[in-house]
Parts: C-alpha cells; structure tokens; sequence
C-alpha cells in the first residue's frame, strides 16, 4: 500500500527500524525479564534525533512534523514497545507540552536538555484515585506560598519516574474551580517533597519504569507555571490528541511485527504434514490480521497529518474526535493482531523464548493509557452528537 | 583533500531472492534495496577521514538506475557533501569501472574508497579495475586506514592468511573497504533533513563517452538446490551405515 509518504520520510522509516534492531534487538528479552531500561536509552535516541523530532531547531529538535514523529515510534515499537513508551513519555507527553505550552524562559532553560537527553522527563497526570477521571478526581494541590507553589498530593503509574530528571506535573490552584482549577508545573525531582514512592511491577511494557509519586511539601518556583495559572485543561486535552496519535502509532508498529513473526511461522510451522499457512483458518487470520493493520494505519497517518496543519486540539474540535479513533482503533486492531500471532505460534507462541507474547502483553496497554477505549469511544460519540453530525 | 566513495543500489540482504520468470535475474518486485554493505563502510570510513582531516569533502558517486538517488540520499544523510548519479541500464563491472574513471577524473579526488565488493553479484572487481585503468596504486580488502600527516600517503592494513599485512601508498590511491574497517553509522534524522539540501548531480552514461557494451552475459540464475528435511535414525549403526551409503561423507 503506498502511504505517501516523502523521501525523507522513509529513509527515516528504515534508519529507525534498522537503529532499534540493531541496539536494541539484542537486550529487549532482558528488559523484558528484569523489567531493566538500558542506563544510556535517552543518550542514544538523541543522538539519532528521535527525542526532538517535532521539536523547534532552536532546542536541537529537527521540526520534521508529527507524521514523522510517530513513523519512529512505529518502527521503534516492531522492536520494544516498551523502550519506546519510555522515550514517547519524555519525548512527547513531557517535552511536546513544555514546548506546545511553555513561555521562552522555560523552554530555553529546559528544552536542550531534554532534547539531548541530558535530561529526562515524565508527565504526571493520573492519581491513585483519579486515571479515566484525572481533571475532576484530582486531588493534589499546589498552594502559592509567596514566590513558590507548595504542592502535596500523589500521581500514580507515571512513566519514567523512577528514572526522570523533572516531570510536568498537573495540581489543583483552584480546588473549587474543578477542571478550570487546574494548572501544569515543571517539577525538579530533586526538589524537597518530591519523592517515588514505589516502582510498580507490570504485565508488559517491562523495561519502561513506572512509578508512584509523593509530593509533600515541595515547593515548585511560580516560574515553573507552564501555560495559564488555571489553564491546565487546555494543556492536558492538546497534549492528548497528539499523545494518542504516537500511542496508536506505537499499536501499529507491534501489530506489524507480530504479524511478520506470524507470516513467517505459517510458513515454516509444519502439522499435518504441511505448513499451517495451507490451513483456512490460519489463512483467514493472516488476511484479516493485514486488512485490519493497513486500515489503522491509513487511519492513523491520515490524522498524523490533520494534526500537523490543524490549529489546536482539544474539545470541540474535529482533531480530537479523529486522534481518539485513530488511537480507538490502532489499540483494538493491536490486541487483535497480537492475540492471533500467539494463537498462529500455539504453545510456542505462549512461551517467552518467542517474541510474540512479549507484544501481546505489551501492547495491551495501549487499550488502557492515554485514556481507555471506553473513554475513546465517550469522545468520540461526544463530538458526534455535539456537532449533529459525522462530517467536518 | 577530497574523497570520492560508492554507493551501489542492492537488495537487502535480508530480503528474499527469487529467480525471475526468464531465468537470467532475480524478481525485483517486492525487494528493498539498500545501499551496499561494503559501500556504506567505504562511506562511513570516508567521514571519518574527513572528521580527522577538518577540510575533507566527501563525494559520494551511484551508477546504476535513477532510483539509486535514494542509495545516495542514505549516503548524504551519514553525512557526505554532495552526490553523484550516472544513471545507465545493463552495466557489467567493466562498464561501471570505466564510468568511475570518468568521474575520478573529473573530480580528481586524494583518495577513492569503494567496498571490496557488492553483495548482489560478489563480482569484487570494480575497485581493482579502476585503480587499474586510472594507473593509480590499490590497497584492497582494507581493516584499517591510516592518512600520513603530510597527505602524501596512506598505511593500509589489510587482513591476509593467517595474519595481517600492512602497505603503504602514495596518494591519490583507491581503496576497498572489508567488513572489519569500521562500524557505519547510522542516518540520523537530524542527517537525513540536512541531506534535502545537498547536491545531487545527474549524469547519464551514455553522455560520458565510454563504451558500455556489456562484456558479460548472464545465460542462467538458479537457486541453491532446496535442502532436504532430515531423519531420525534409531542408532550409531544406522548413521555410519547411512553416511557411508547415502551421503558418501565417510
Ligand atoms: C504502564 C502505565 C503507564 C502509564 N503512564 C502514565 C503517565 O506517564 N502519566 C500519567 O499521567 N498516567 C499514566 N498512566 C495512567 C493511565 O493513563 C490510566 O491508567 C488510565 O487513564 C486509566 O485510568 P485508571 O487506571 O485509573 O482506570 P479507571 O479510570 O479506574 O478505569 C477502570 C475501568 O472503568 C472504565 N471507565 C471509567 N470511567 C468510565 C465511564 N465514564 N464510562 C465507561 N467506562 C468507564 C475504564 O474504561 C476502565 O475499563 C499509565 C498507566 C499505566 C498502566
């Protein structure tokens, strides 16, 4: 199927698959088996250009767009969805809305880092008691205090924090204003107060560090407001609509790659005395595991591209309608896919020796982060009936 | 200093060859093609001349179809300066080192480097040819490369039977890169947009003046012969008996 997509575009493509087979093909059972992330991750994903990919050339990103932003996280993710959630969460969850929303100041001061991997970043939304209802559950505070934001409160599965250098953190400034009272902070993580409480153990996307975090007491300078001082909703709902873009991204990299082991197996898998791809019924899920695949992934492209040309997200806006399908669908077609290519391998494919279980528990995630298919699909009949109507 | 390096359009190594329909080639449809393994250490060992060297330009040269511009792209995006294509259809080796020398005149580099061979047809001639038809003095199957500090020469070492020989030529020289010379880099992204807005020249063979008859013909291409599922015998007996009768190995 030709994508359309430029030169540029898939030379990028190749590179990225060729750099994460090649670096990262070798240690992906050890993530996996000791829940390990590679100490030097961040370093080396910034010297090929992937930590900035969207990013402004001024703070070292190479302003190549969000379609190419997300055919690295595809091509990344055929190899450890994992590692690349862990690079998606710094790259664009954490520096993406520093970027999109921060003033000059902020930006000088932390975008290079970033970008370079000097540092690394985290974004801290979801609460132990707040995850498809983070804007109305969310119970940390941040309460000024002079030059400072005193916050106190804790954020539960956030990606990278055992390892993260700062994290842009959402509090209440106003606890009466529900939603409206929302504002988004950059955290230091060695400021007072700031402390993991715990790494949390997973089914899948091992070798990406999750974490809970405790603020007590820690002081954020006002400085640090990124964005409107009550404004974080509008932080929050832009930075998702590009989040699920890379996310469903993400779904169709692993889906790919388990559909390739699962090709391959049909045709060297023997029972019967033939080749289980001679059977129909293992047929029929080849076909439908491609069919699906392409039609997510012309979705997702498609709204990859909306993305770049339209202005904000967010409600009300036909972005966000499109990137919670694209992801809705990506998501689903994953699961889908990666459970067949277990089901096509049988009792190997259930074993650890073979890669596809390692997708399949991977990728499962992508049903419940950056909101649950239950919450995609909320959005989108949401916007339907909003507007009266499927066009625009 | 000026260094001149290859870039041949090949299929992935990874990818699956088949035999065409008229038996004298492989089935292009479906392939990936890359840039030659071998060439893309002669690139990569070309940038780090020109890394120690400070002043170096790196020109990287593709003769092939026009789609080779993107073997050239990959070329510009590990960072050389500008690209060569001189485009032509049915070019045996002798041809291609005869269009190389064209070009090696016209932009008299220091040093050429091109891998030792290509990984379509293993020919591992065009370096050797080259050099030959140019007069210039050749250090094949390279592991290491060294520049003198005057620029006037360059120390080889080459892996050789059981050991390692190590020459030294007078510049300008061609070289072939082996596979132990360096590790290639990769494209970065960062590479790959700078490599939009490099120079990419167009030549086609004909307008070079050099005749390009094939001297080759390829008559036939087969596959290896299919291998044989194995068997299980019940003893040592069994297997002698059967490596002797059968597989005539004892
Ligand atoms: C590995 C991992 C990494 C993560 N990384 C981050 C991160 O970096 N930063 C961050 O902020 N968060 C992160 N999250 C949190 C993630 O976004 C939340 O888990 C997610 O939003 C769901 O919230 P929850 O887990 O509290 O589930 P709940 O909200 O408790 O949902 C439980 C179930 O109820 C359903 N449900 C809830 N409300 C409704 C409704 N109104 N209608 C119908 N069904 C409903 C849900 O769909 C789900 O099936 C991560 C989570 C995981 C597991």
């Amino acid at each position: 199927m030709n994508l359309e997509l430029s030169a540029e575009q898939l030379m990028l493509q190749d590179s990225a698959f060729k750099w994460a087979s090649e670096q990262w093909g070798p240690i992906v059972e050890k993530c996996d088996e000791e829940d390990w992330m590679p100490p030097d991750l961040f370093k080396q994903a910034a010297a090929m250009g992937f930590l900035g990919v969207s990013v402004e050339e001024r703070y070292g990103g190479s302003n190549a767009g969000l379609l190419a932003e997300g055919l690295v996280a595809e091509q990344l993710s055929r190899i450890s969805p994992a590692l690349t959630m862990s690079l998606i969460a710094h790259s664009n969850l954490c520096i993406g809305n520093i970027a999109n929303n921060a003033g000059d100041e902020l930006k000088d001061k932390y975008l290079p880092g970033l970008v370079s991997g000097q540092l690394i970043g985290a974004l801290g939304l979801t609460e132990p008691g707040a995850g498809s209802d983070a804007l109305y559950g969310m119970r940390t505070r941040a309460r000024k205090d002079g030059g400072v934001y005193v916050l106190n409160g804790s954020k539960m599965f956030i990606t990278n924090a055992p390892v993260c250098d700062l994290m842009l953190v959402y509090a209440k400034t106003d606890p009466e204003a529900g939603p409206r009272g929302i504002s988004a902070f950059i955290v230091e993580r060695n400021s007072p107060g700031f402390s993991v409480s715990r790494k949390i153990k997973k089914a899948g996307m091992r070798g990406s560090p999750t974490g809970e975090v405790v603020f007590e007491d820690c002081p954020v300078p006002e400085q640090n407001l990124v964005g409107q001082l009550n404004g974080g909703v509008a932080v929050v709902t832009r930075g998702l609509d590009v989040e699920r873009l890379m996310v469903a991204c993400m779904c169709l990299g692993a889906a790919h790659e388990a559909l390739e082991h699962s090709i391959r197996y049909s045709l060297e898998r023997k029972q019967f005395g033939k080749a289980i791809g001679e059977f129909q019924m293992i047929q029929a899920k080849l076909a439908d595991m491609y069919s699906q695949l392409q039609a997510a992934r012309a979705l997702t492209y498609t709204v990859c591209r909306q993305a770049e040309t339209a202005g904000r997200g967010g409600k009300g806006t036909a972005l966000t309608r499109d990137a919670a399908s694209a992801i809705l669908v990506a998501a689903e077609t994953a699961t889908r896919i990666t459970n067949h290519a277990v089901q096509i391998h049988g009792g190997y494919g259930y074993c650890l020796e073979y890669p596809v279980q390692r997708l399949w528990r991977d990728i499962k995630l992508m049903e419940i982060g950056a909101g649950t298919s239950e919450i995609r699909r909320m959005i989108i009949a949401r916007e339907l009936l909003r507007s009266g109507s499927c066009e625009g | 200093m000026k260094i001149l390096v290859t870039a041949k359009r090949v299929p992935d190594p990874e990818s699956t060859i088949k035999v065409n329909s008229s038996g004298d080639g492989i089935e292009e449809a479906g392939i990936k093609w890359v840039v030659n393994p071998f060439d893309e250490i002669a690139i990569e060992e070309a940038l780090r001349v020109k890394e120690a060297q400070g002043d170096a330009e790196v020109v990287v040269v593709s003769i092939g179809p026009s789609e080779a511009q993107e073997q050239l792209r990959t070329g510009l995006a590990m960072g050389a300066d500008r690209a060569i294509l001189v485009t032509g259809e049915n070019l045996d080796t002798s041809a291609v080192a005869k269009i190389l020398v064209k070009i090696v005149e016209k932009e008299s580099p220091d040093i050429v480097i091109t891998g030792k061979q290509a990984i379509d047809d293993d020919s591992n001639e065009v370096g050797q040819m080259t050099a030959q038809l140019l007069g210039w003095p050749q250090a094949t199957f390279i592991s290491e490369l060294k520049i003198a500090d005057d620029k006037s020469s360059a120390e080889c070492t080459r892996e050789v039977d059981g050991g390692m020989e190590t020459i030294s030529v007078p510049l300008p020289a061609l070289i072939t890169a082996d596979l132990r010379l360096n590790e290639p880099r990769y494209a970065s992204l960062p590479g790959i947009m700078k490599a939009r807005k490099k120079p990419l020249e167009q030549i086609e063979a004909a307008s070079l003046g050099v005749d390009t008859t094939p001297k080759i013909v390829i008559k036939s291409m087969a596959p290896p012969p299919a291998r044989e599922a194995g068997r299980i015998v019940e003893s040592v007996d069994e297997l002698v008996t059967a490596l002797q009768s059968e597989a005539k190995v004892l």
